[in-house]
């Protein structure tokens, strides 16, 4: 294998990127995941919050569910790419933060644990 | 030898999608964690590095694919209610499962979990995909960046793994019936 004039030339340009836009779309996945962890047990623990999710009867409330979790995450990822997409932001801290997130979104989507929060 | 429609559309959504990005994820977490480890340079070509934006490219295309098919067109075959008094539950998957305490758990546990779960898988390898293609080799200049990826990315392989293992088993114990027959071959005699 070869390595590529391009190819070298790409590596230079991206190694000097911002980290913001990385982070903008790692915290918004974090974003996202919590929120269809949230929206899971809501749904599940409220009459009124499942019927609102239900866009469309034959899939019921999981179509809302999952269709408010990509506007969430989507809106998210537009938001702070607008914010961070020439800044250099403390990593670390966001890497945290989506993590949280992202166990949230495993948690909260796991029924034992659903029923738990419920007291069921 | 027949099929029917419902069946081909559950084994396009299981198979044809859900099994083909589970499969992905081998080269992908291979590649993903070569090219972020800090080290000589890469010996990628640009030919090389297109192949593996196209790889991750059709790897979140599947991901989605097999939810939206999973949602939209299999779930609701699978919790469809039965007409009142019904006796022969077979053509509805939610409902026979429920009826019996030794079945009701593959639903209560298993479908469940399933049907949100996978959902983190596309979210997550979305954002992998973005953030590996954006940076390039350039994410070793990123620690962060590095553990970001590869994190969400085993993150997005567990949950389709959930997602698949109870999608087999629920197949298996109470599945999809139902559609327009599709005759593949039929026998001369």
């Amino acid at each position: 294998m070869s390595v590529s004039p391009n190819s070298n030339k790409a590596n230079v340009d991206t190694a000097n990127m911002p980290n913001g836009p990385g982070a903008a779309a790692i915290l918004a996945a974090g974003i996202g995941s919590a929120t269809l962890g949230i929206l899971a047990v809501a749904a599940d623990a409220s009459p009124a919050i499942n019927s609102m999710l239900n866009l469309y009867n034959p899939a019921g409330a999981l179509s809302g569910v999952t269709t408010v979790t990509i506007v969430a995450w989507l809106v998210a990822w537009l938001v702070l790419f607008r914010l961070w997409r020439e800044k250099a932001v403390a990593l670390a801290r966001v890497n945290l933060a989506a993590f949280a997130m992202l166990a949230i979104g495993f948690l909260l989507t796991f029924p034992p644990f659903m029923d738990l929060l419920q007291g069921k | 030898m027949e099929i029917t429609s419902r069946d081909l559309l559950t084994v396009m959504h299981g198979m044809g999608f859900g099994a083909l990005f589970m499969l992905a994820f081998s080269g992908a977490l291979v590649e993903l964690y070569r090219v972020s480890t800090p080290g000589p340079p890469p010996n990628m070509s640009s030919r090389e590095h297109a192949l593996f934006r196209l790889y991750l490219g059709v790897m979140v295309v599947l991901a989605w694919l097999t939810v939206f098919s999973g949602a939209y067109l299999i779930y609701p075959w699978y919790r469809a209610t039965p007409p009142a008094g019904l006796a022969d539950l077979s053509g509805f998957p939610r409902a026979l499962l429920l009826s019996s305490p030794r079945t009701s758990e593959w639903h209560n546990l298993g479908m469940e979990w399933k049907e949100h779960v996978s959902w983190l898988a596309p979210i997550a390898m979305t954002m992998v995909a973005y953030v590996a293609l954006t940076y390039g080799r350039g994410i070793i200049q990123h620690r962060q960046l590095r553990i970001a990826v590869l994190t969400f990315a085993v993150a997005a392989f567990a949950a389709t793994g959930v997602a698949g293992a109870f999608g087999a088993l629920l197949n298996k114990i109470a599945p999809v019936r139902g559609g327009t027959p599709i005759t593949l071959m039929e026998s001369e005699r």
